[in-house]
């Protein structure tokens, strides 16, 4: 991509390095898990092994006294409020009664080291009472309730046009989609510091600071002023940090104890010690016209959100409004529920129930396709969404809405060659394994297109916001947006270059002692959000300085304007650089909140409940072995809807990631579960895929600036997940005929159906 | 060969007495939780991801997969090692020029496979890298930007030769 630089390359628009990037690639960035204070203790977290029992009793006798334990705590030592929760507080924080998932805490532990805190672990002597768990979410609106709460989280009906409207062509399925592990590298960790005032200095890896906080204070039985949360360096996240981890518990233990406590977790615990994505299955039912005209969906979603609400709610919500896909739909009958279980529970990640509801509907499309004996790209443009047009929800997307450009782009790109392969079969299906026998390849190409929404909806009042300081002619922006590695550190700098045209940039530690809520990195929205609020920030402290020079110049302000970094008069008497302006140290703050969102009415889902979309397509070539049911995905084009690419390079890196977890999620990654019991919960068994199995991706941004976003920037962190994972699968079913209704596609599903239809 | 409790590990070019706790301590936690050498990187410690990768007389090793006590008399590397007085190697700075950073927790575990690649294969096939670097997680970039940060410092290093 060309593109004008401008501003000595280091506004917006130019592919900046990242400003953490030279301590990433020493060794010397410092992440949660590289945390160290003098005499600080290590804590380690007792969970259940069974997926739902009640706890008889708990004897911590002999845990107590192994040599280097200081603390060996249950729920009876709870200092605060028992149970926490993003949205509802329905999570304990120890288990007192009842476990309600493999993995529930029960006991804590602070030692010397981690390995007295595994030995210590294994005397605390724990009697449960094993109960049946329920594990099929199907079954959950009827049976015994898991959680007093009751099993039903929240249902999302979404009601439009006509019920009995109908088509000339009508295609049904039932789809079934995995729960997906968000497998960030960096473990869950964090340092809790006792500090003088009585209160709590919490560094932690996180994707929202203030959400984190406001957790704390009952739970520790503090009040708001003394808790302060921190963020430490993050390694990854994709949804998987936005609930606790450590967090109450290190701050439980060093409160106890009086000195600082580390957590850090293991994979293991890892898989037991954040939310996944969401299992779904989704029965949905189209009606279309000969001419390919959608008339009318018909759609059930059930989520099975496990023990613990979470986010659930608002994942239901998600699957139902993005349902229908980026499509003109005019007669609608959607119902989303999540329910509880007594499996892992889920909340957010990556396209937060627009990834599942993109599957059926992608799925549906293809099926639709063949029924009318339509190409399928036909099939999908003669129905894209455009602005102007009405949602599912009724609201008009009054955004660019490139759907059709998405779609042309990446069908655009020349497909790929047949195999070549200079390594002996490496480069086929089968891989390292050198198992393939060419001529048993099919190769298939599939195609989808996905969309959700940008930034947080219906009805929430995000309130962000940001603060710049100048001093000495040196700019600090401070801001509580998490760095979760998605590049925010690289675009705050280019926005304040672009506003002030100041090079000399540094970006306080985000935390919540020093500034109000940024919100959390999630949603596509910090670029959009806290991009907008460092830009106002950035502008008010401008604007502060041409006045200080009118005032100390005895000027009118309006003869005064910043060009370059400089603030200049129209008759060119005055002519200095920002920092010249005044010795004293300058600072502006500016808060921003995007335009009122509205609830989803709750028998029909009406409402204005989004901000902004995010669209795109996908478009994938695959090998098949299909007699051993292996994949090789040979090449993978994508059109994308970033409305202005802040950082090109960012954004392709987003892409490039966003595709590789889509590409996982279609062929390998599950977090399977049997009866409750996570049977996979590491990297030996859990596979996520590496260099070997990701192919070229070949990237169109569609740059429709979006009115009102900075410098018209949509956000780009989700959208590349949006409907990879279907384009995967559809080009599969594409090589090997089969229906494939279930993702992730196992070998098994190819390789015992193909022998079956031989 | 007798394992004392107590032993000196030889890395980066200095000597660093351990003080063990339990002679089952792997590499990985030595370096970084008894000697502060914290650029070696904890994410499966089940020798899966190639995070905590580190040289033991040149030969690239998972740390987590290795007895500490066991490596001594041997000479470690670890990433603090490839660039000691501050500038970055060629690997590390186009690393970084080519966007092959986010969270970036992969990224010293990557230097070094990346180096250990190229010391053996100066000019690998896209094939050569895939395979290569197959043993090293990244869960960030889909690993595009890393394969080209690969290919420019192979290109960069025939230009200079």
């Amino acid at each position: 991509m060309t593109r004008s630089k401008k501003n000595g390359n280091k506004g917006i628009g130019n592919s900046l390095i990242r400003p953490d990037g030279k301590e990433k690639v020493m060794g010397s960035f410092e992440y949660s898990s590289d945390l160290y204070h003098e005499d600080m203790l290590w804590g380690a977290t007792l969970r259940s092994p069974h997926p739902s029992a009640k706890i008889v009793n708990i004897d911590t006798s002999e845990a107590e006294i192994v040599d280097g334990v200081v603390a060996v705590l249950t729920s009876k030592d709870l200092p605060g409020k028992p149970t926490y929760g993003l949205i509802m507080a329905d999570q304990p924080v120890l288990c007192s009664n009842f476990v309600r998932f493999q993995g529930d805490p029960v006991a804590l532990v602070a030692a010397k080291d981690t390995e007295t805190c595994r030995r210590a672990l294994d005397k605390i002597k724990v009697k449960y009472k094993v109960l049946k768990p329920l594990t099929d979410p199907e079954l959950s609106e009827t049976a015994a309730p898991v959680h007093p709460s009751g099993n039903v989280v929240r249902k999302v009906p979404i009601r439009r046009g006509n019920p009995d409207a109908s088509g000339d062509v009508v295609v049904e399925g039932v789809y079934e989609m995995g729960s997906q592990d968000q497998a960030f590298l960096g473990p869950e960790s964090g340092l809790a510091v006792p500090a003088n005032d009585g209160g709590i200095d919490l560094y932690v890896a996180t994707q929202g600071l203030h959400q984190d906080h406001f957790q704390l204070p009952p739970c520790l039985n503090l009040p708001d002023e003394k808790v302060r949360v921190h963020l430490a360096g993050v390694g990854g996240a994709f949804g998987g940090r936005e609930d606790w981890s450590v967090q109450g518990h290190a701050c439980i233990l060093a409160l106890h104890t009086g000195r600082p406590v580390k957590m850090s977790y293991l994979r293991d615990e890892s898989f037991q010690g954040h939310l996944h994505r969401h299992p779904a299955k989704m029965w949905f039912r189209h009606h279309a016209r000969k001419s390919g005209e959608l008339v009318k969906i018909e759609a059930r979603i059930l989520l099975d959100g496990g023990a613990y609400a979470s986010t659930s709610g608002f994942v239901a919500a998600n699957a139902a409004r993005f349902a229908c896909g980026p499509y003109r739909v005019p007669n609608l009958i959607v119902d989303a529920t999540a329910v509880r279980t007594n499996n892992h529970p889920c909340g957010a990640m990556r396209g937060f129930g627009a990834v599942q509801a993109c599957f059926a509907h992608e799925s549906q499309m293809d099926k639709l396709a063949e029924a009318l004996t339509m190409d399928p790209v036909k099939l999908r443009m003669a129905n894209v969404l455009k602005t102007g047009d009405k949602l599912p929800t009724g609201q008009i997307v009054h955004v660019p809405a490139p759907v059709e450009e998405c779609l042309a782009a990446a069908c655009a790109f020349p497909m790929p060659a047949e195999s070549a392969d200079n390594q002996d079969n490496y480069g086929l299906p089968g891989g390292a394994g050198r198992t393939v026998d060419r001529s048993r390849i099919r190769r298939g190409v599939g195609y989808a297109v996905g969309y959700k929404n940008l930034a947080y909806a219906e009805g929430y009042d995000d309130d962000t916001c940001a603060s710049c300081k100048l001093v000495d002619g040196k700019l600090e922006i401070t801001s509580a947006a998490a760095e979760i590695g998605q590049g925010f550190v690289t675009v705050a700098k280019q926005i304040a270059y672009e506003v002030l045209g100041i090079e000399d940039i540094v970006l306080k530690q985000a935390s919540t002692a020093i500034i109000g809520s940024a919100g959390s990195s999630a949603a596509s929205r910090q670029t959009y959000m806290s991009g907008k609020a460092i830009k106002l920030a950035c502008q008010n402290l401008a604007d502060k300085l041409i006045s200080i020079c009118a005032e100390t110049h005895g000027i009118a302000i309006d003869a005064l304007s910043l060009v370059n970094g400089r603030i200049r008069s129209v008759n060119g008497t005055i002519d200095l650089e920002l920092a010249m302006v005044t010795t004293d140290p300058i600072e502006a703050e500016a808060h921003y909140s995007h335009f009122q969102t509205k609830k989803m009415d709750e028998k029909t889902g009406q409402g204005d409940t989004d901000v902004s979309w995010i669209f795109a397509a996908h478009r994938v070539v695959v090998d098949v072995d299909i007699d051993l049911g292996l994949v090789r995905v040979v090449q993978i084009t994508t059109g994308q809807d970033v409305g202005n690419a802040l950082n090109p390079l960012s954004v392709v890196g987003q892409i490039e990631g966003g595709i590789s977890q889509g590409l996982g999620l279609a062929v390998m990654e599950e977090v399977i579960s049997e009866g409750g019991v996570v049977k996979n919960g590491s990297f030996t068994d859990y596979l996520i895929p590496t260099f070997a199995d990701m192919p070229p991706v070949e990237i169109t941004m569609i740059e429709q600036p979006e009115d009102g976003a900075p410098y018209g920037a949509k956000g780009v962190g989700e959208t590349p997940s949006l409907s990879s994972t279907s384009a995967v699968v559809a080009a599969i079913r594409a090589a090997t005929g089969l229906e494939l209704p279930r993702a992730p596609i196992r070998a098994e599903d190819i390789a015992l159906a193909s022998r079956n239809s031989k | 060969m007798k394992i004392e409790r107590n032993y000196t590990l030889h890395i980066n070019g200095k000597d660093h007495p351990v003080e063990s706790d339990w002679l089952g301590e792997n590499l990985l936690y030595v370096l970084r939780e008894k000697l502060g050498i914290w650029g070696t990187k904890n994410a499966c410690e089940q020798g899966e991801c190639g995070s905590c990768s580190v040289f033991i007389n040149g030969v690239m090793t998972c740390s987590c997969m290795e007895l500490s006590a066991s490596a001594v008399g041997t000479k470690i590397t670890t990433v603090e090692g490839l660039a000691p007085h501050g500038e970055l190697t060629d690997v590390q700075e186009e690393m970084l020029n080519a966007g092959a950073v986010q969270c970036g927790f992969c990224t010293p575990g990557l230097v070094v496979a990346v180096t250990d690649l190229l010391e053996t294969n100066s000019t690998p096939s896209r094939l050569e890298v895939k395979e290569a670097l197959a043993g090293n997680l990244c869960r960030c970039t889909g690993y595009g930007r890393i394969e080209d940060a690969v290919f420019r410092i192979s290109e960069k290093r025939a230009r200079e030769q």
